[in-house]
């Protein structure tokens, strides 16, 4: 298996690529999500369809602005042609701005955020009721937790002990308005979470090791689990890096050349 | 007479009895919507979600889009308000085959008052890209209604209400999706109506008829698709249009007759229902008078 560090990087090149082709989009986000989608799609999940035709392991990106990484890991793992990555955001492309259930490898779209972890409660739910294996992995942005459906959606995934979820919050501590605490005083995340009955795990989000071993206590659980994995917004990019204002733009060509050389000077 | 929330509830169990992959779901309301019915008969099938409308519908999607049979239930202000964009991002934007149904729709809610009656799901859930809506009137098209559901794919919103009914269809009537019923085949006018207002109709149709005024009401229980044809085929083969509704006239099935006019075959139409208004308490028939939903006020347009 080749490293998935190395994967991981390789990942950020492409988001970088993507968003800078289209002009648009969030790098971020999108920067600080990666490894967790890393460890998932090219370790963790169970990416077969099984006899009905539903995949196995099910993701929800809810905090769908992320789409140019969960777009690239897809095409890493083969689900979508590489070639697409090209089309983000244009207009004769199938990469819409937010992920779309139209795209190959996309279980439901996404991109409003609060809506993801209703969603996955409603799927493992299903499994649970068809005694079905799998797990439904959904990941959260930090200042998504400011939507009221996440609160109702974790009592939900409390009151049926879905076991079978494994929830993460992207924690980067920013939003498009500045700092999480700033915007909506959204402090003692983890606090918050577990007197909803989860069982609450932390973890660095950018720290592949670190991610693999708390998805493993996760499964452990006899509670449905959440996990605040740390990152940092921009990851991998210096002058990104912990910058509010890289929530969603694009760069110029200087920004990309930049970029591209940072990261791959990490190949 | 019975309520189409109550013809809901029983077509649950005798679904539910056949299908062992129907689940329902629910928002605290299982008794005024009468999926408590089939709760009882099937506790593990039955969800409820609590007062949390946003994620009722959310959960019932992703359990549609994991290959369950999903009906879901609140009353129609916060399954097609409170919930709008959950409607339209996900089980519109994802075309989800689940079955949203909506009941205490309208101003027949009556005594709970305006917050509660809901005058804009129609509008509201037509508008949304491959979402159907229908709207049955009695026991019998209720049931039917929602057995043709289950051979569409896709987001359905099915208006119900809270109160009796009388009792219009028989065991022979068919009700296909994208077509209407069409009672009689006067040639002085058509009233189009839908739920609760396809019985006001038809009294005034027979009203009218002591006065040699001789009508056909068309019930628009397909409001999307919506049956053009019998649209278009009414208005040219009848004088007078009108259309009556327990929903505002700005969106509702007053509005869709017209937007069908105005394309096919331009002609007037006078609408009946609630004009840019919010609703009333009250006892519903004193509401429904209130706002001019009556049979004397559909007789008026052509006496």
């Amino acid at each position: 298996m080749k490293n998935l560090n190395k994967i991981a990087n390789e990942l950020r090149i492409d988001i970088i690529d993507m968003i800078y082709n289209a002009k648009s989009g969030h790098p971020g986000g999108s920067l600080s999500v990666i490894d967790i989608l890393t460890v998932l799609y090219h370790k963790e999940m169970n990416l077969s369809l099984d006899s009905s035709g539903n995949r196995v392991d099910k993701c929800i990106l809810s905090k769908g602005h992320a789409a140019p990484a969960l777009y690239a890991t897809l095409a890493s793992v083969g689900i979508l042609d590489k070639d697409l990555l090209k089309t983000l955001r244009k207009y004769d492309g199938v990469l819409e701005g937010h992920p779309s259930i139209k795209i190959p490898g996309i279980d439901v779209s996404s991109g409003s955020l609060g809506q993801g972890l209703s969603i996955a409660n409603g799927m493992a739910l299903a499994k649970k009721i068809d005694s079905k294996e799998g797990y439904v992995y959904v990941i959260l942005g930090d200042g998504e937790l400011e939507e009221g459906q996440v609160w109702e959606a974790l009592m939900t995934t409390n009151k049926y002990n879905l076991d079978n979820i494994i929830i993460f919050v992207d924690y980067n501590g920013l939003q498009i308005d500045g700092s999480i605490n700033d915007v909506k005083k959204l402090n003692d995340i983890d606090k918050k979470i577990s007197s909803f009955g989860l069982n609450l795990l932390k973890c660095n989000g950018n720290n592949i090791e670190e991610l693999q071993e708390t998805i493993q206590l996760a499964k452990k659980s006899n509670k449905p689990t959440c996990i605040i994995a740390k990152t940092v917004k921009g990851k991998g990019v210096s002058f990104m890096e912990n910058e509010a204002s890289w929530h969603g733009k694009s760069l110029t060509d200087d920004e990309y050349i930049k970029a591209k050389s940072e990261l791959e000077s990490k190949i | 007479m019975k309520s189409t929330r109550k013809a809901y509830g029983e077509f649950l169990v005798e679904l539910g009895r056949k299908d062992q992959n129907v689940i329902v779901f629910d928002a605290d309301l299982a008794k005024a919507t009468c999926t408590d019915m089939f709760k009882k008969e099937f506790p593990n099938r039955h969800f409820d979600i609590g007062i949390s409308e946003q994620d009722l519908v959310g959960t019932a999607c992703g359990a549609a889009l994991s290959g369950k049979t999903v009906f879901a239930s609140t009353f129609a202000m916060f399954l097609s308000g409170r919930a709008y964009e959950q409607v339209r991002n996900t089980a519109g934007y994802s075309h989800v085959n689940v079955n949203l149904c909506a009941t205490h729709s309208g101003l027949a809610v009556g005594e709970d008052g305006p917050t509660h009656q809901c005058i804009e799901d129609i509008s509201l859930m037509r508008v949304i890209p491959g979402m159907t809506v229908l709207s049955p009137a009695d026991d019998i098209s209720t049931k039917k209604i929602l057995s043709e559901c289950l051979n569409i794919n896709g987001p359905k919103y099915i208006r119900l209400g809270r109160s009796d009914t009388m009792d219009i269809y028989s065991e022979e009537d068919v009700f296909e999706i994208g077509k209407s019923k069409t009672f009689g085949n006067g040639y002085n006018g058509t009233i189009f109506a839908t739920g609760n207002t396809l019985s006001i109709a038809l009294e005034a149709k027979e009203e009218l008829a002591k006065n040699n005024v001789n009508v056909r009401v068309v019930d628009l229980y397909s409001i999307k698709p919506v049956d053009k044809e019998n649209i278009i085929k009414c208005a040219k083969e009848t004088e007078l249009l009108v259309s009556i509704e327990d929903h505002s006239i700005i969106g509702g099935i007053g509005s869709l007759v017209a937007d069908v006019l105005s394309q096919y075959y331009p002609k007037k139409l006078i609408k009946i229902g609630v004009n840019d208004k919010f609703g009333k308490s009250g006892n519903a028939k004193k509401v429904y008078e209130l706002f001019g939903i009556t049979k004397e006020n559909i007789i008026s347009k052509f006496i």
